[in-house]
């Protein structure tokens, strides 16, 4: 093996070239600036933002926070500042730290909100895309209910498409009988590339009180447990679609990336591995050329879907 | 905030389920930040409030109350931990020439440490310490000796019969400022009876740095994060819901 052998792990995105394909999931990041304090956010791929709705939100009541023995159940319901906030604000401290291009998320009641929500963040010039998040457990009457039904995704994503000034992702829901069903719809729609997968819904009780842990009860599932879940979704809506896959769902390592764009992933997201150590993005992103060279593969771009080479019928 | 291999120095039984552990490996903390442990075969990390910190070595008291703490318990002296460290904003205590501390079971653990800070300073604090009942009063030798030290307990087994709250009604005592941490209902207490003094709250937490918004709670200028802004939050600013 020859020493300081380049190990090239850019991918571009709808054009936007990233100088490797790990992006911290929506809701494990924040707005991203706040992990400058553990380390040189610089190196990310990109970052995708916490989701945010039209208005500002508080979220559900506490707790919202339950253990799994490979991963975690989160009840968040959206708690942002509201997407004015987040583009005159948030995205501003952002800059300061990190200069690339990020990924807005967008979450929503209505329509209206999900459009106009679009709209704004869209108008940003550090947000390259807007991912639509049509499948969030956590909000009543909102988020997931919007990506379930393939009639109403398609038309969500026809309006947002619309008002939106960038390429658009549409986050997919697991909670479905069929996946390739809805990433159809969203493509159908006009989307510039879907993401997936979302949490999983999921429950915990307390064995004292047989009382959900959750305060409303359910939330969503997420870690390294979820990660065949994911990859077998990835690997299915690959073959689905004609756009883009970025993957993700308990994504843990540098292997765990390879393994996702074998799948067809273009790019990954990085979600609940931030959660429980702040440096996992970092360390996976640094652990890359490594797993390449021991692998081979002087190219990340050239393994998206490699998989699909071998017969799975 | 650092990550940090801990280990343990002494995990020792204090009372029936309450447990006193001595980690080394870390720098001093600031009287009211939390540190959060990984325990082998657990997913997420768990989070306790520095309880006091002499030559490198930072305490924290437990309950065994599950499955992680329960193995916590039955870690050996010379095991390593991964930890997160000097998390949170702690207790505004510089300007404090007359502290009342106030504890509940065992929210005790970080307020004794700011009573030590006190009492380094030459300063001997009121400290109002409630448990439930007399066999799971705990510290009562090391805070007598630094504070001028009131015990509660619940059912009356040991010192004044009422909780801590209740205490401090019943007896007139004089303070510029207070430090409170225990269950939420006595917070609420705390907060009705003066917002003149700091609150130290407890959440379930998803990450423990500010990133998952598991643990936010609202307060008169907007939602805060507990384990970011808080633990220790302001009487008048901390919004209880009814």
């Amino acid at each position: 093996m020859r020493e300081n052998c380049v190990r090239d792990t850019e991918i571009s995105l709808f054009g936007n070239v990233m100088d490797n394909p790990v992006i911290p999931a929506s809701g494990t990041f924040g707005f991203g600036y706040e992990f400058r304090d553990w380390y040189d956010i610089s190196i990310l791929g990109s970052i995708a933002l916490k989701g945010t709705t039209l208005e500002a939100r508080y979220g559900n009541p506490l707790p919202r926070i339950a253990e799994c023995p490979a991963g975690m159940i989160n009840a968040i319901g959206l708690q942002n500042p509201g997407a004015a906030a987040v583009k005159d604000v948030e995205l501003k401290k952002l800059k300061e730290v990190y200069p690339k291009k990020v990924i807005a998320n967008v979450g929503g009641h209505s329509f209206h909100e999900y459009v106009e929500t679009s709209r704004i963040l869209s108008s940003a010039d550090e947000v390259f895309a807007v991912e639509l998040n049509v499948s969030c457990p956590n909000v009543e009457g909102g988020g997931m209910a919007f990506g379930l039904d393939e009639g109403i995704l398609e038309e969500l994503t026809r309006a947002v498409k619309e008002a939106s000034l960038k390429p658009v992702i549409v986050k997919l829901s697991p909670n479905v009988t069929d996946i390739t069903k809805t990433a159809r719809a969203a493509e159908r729609g006009g989307a510039d590339g879907v993401s997936l997968i979302n949490t999983l819904v999921g429950m915990r009780l307390d064995l004292k009180t047989a009382r959900p842990i959750i305060s409303v009860g359910r939330g969503g599932y997420s870690g390294p447990g979820v990660f065949p879940v994911a990859l077998n979704m990835v690997y299915n809506v690959y073959e689905a679609v004609n756009i883009p896959v970025i993957g993700m769902g308990g994504i843990m390592t540098a292997e765990d990336v390879v393994e996702m764009m074998y799948a067809g992933a273009s790019a990954v997201m990085v979600g609940t591995a931030n959660l429980i150590d702040p440096f996992a993005a970092k360390k996976i992103i640094e652990d890359l050329p490594r797993v390449m060279e021991k692998l081979g593969i002087e190219k990340l771009e050239d393994i998206i879907g490699r998989a699909h080479k071998w017969s799975t019928k | 905030m650092k990550k940090e291999i801990l280990t343990v120095e002494e995990n020792r039984r204090l009372a029936a389920d309450i447990f006193e552990m001595r980690l080394s490996g870390t720098s001093r903390p600031e009287p009211g930040t939390f540190l959060e442990i990984a325990v082998d075969g657990f997913f997420l990390k768990r989070p306790f409030g520095a309880a006091g910190w002499s030559d490198g070595i930072v305490t924290i008291y437990y309950r065994v109350v599950g499955a992680g703490t329960e193995k916590m318990a039955a870690l050996p002296a010379g095991t390593k931990a991964e930890a997160l460290t000097g998390l949170g904003h702690g207790f505004d205590f510089g300007g404090t020439k007359k502290p009342l501390i106030v504890s509940g079971g065992l929210g005790i653990a970080p307020v004794k440490y700011l009573a030590e800070e006190f009492y380094a300073r030459g300063i001997k604090p009121v400290f109002v310490a409630g448990f439930r009942t007399a066999s799971e009063v705990i510290l009562r030798d090391e805070l007598e000796k630094i504070c001028d030290l009131r015990i509660t307990t619940d059912d009356g087994s040991a010192g004044y019969n009422g909780n801590a709250v209740m205490y401090l009604k019943d007896n007139d005592i004089s303070f510029d400022r207070y430090y409170a941490c225990g269950p939420v209902p006595m917070l609420k207490g705390m907060k009705a009876y003066s917002e003149k003094g700091e609150l130290s709250l407890e959440a379930r937490m998803g990450c423990g740095f500010g990133a998952c918004m598991g643990c936010s709670v609202k307060t008169r200028s907007g939602y805060k994060r507990v384990c970011r802004e808080g633990p220790v939050f302001e009487a008048g600013e901390v919004i209880f819901d009814a």
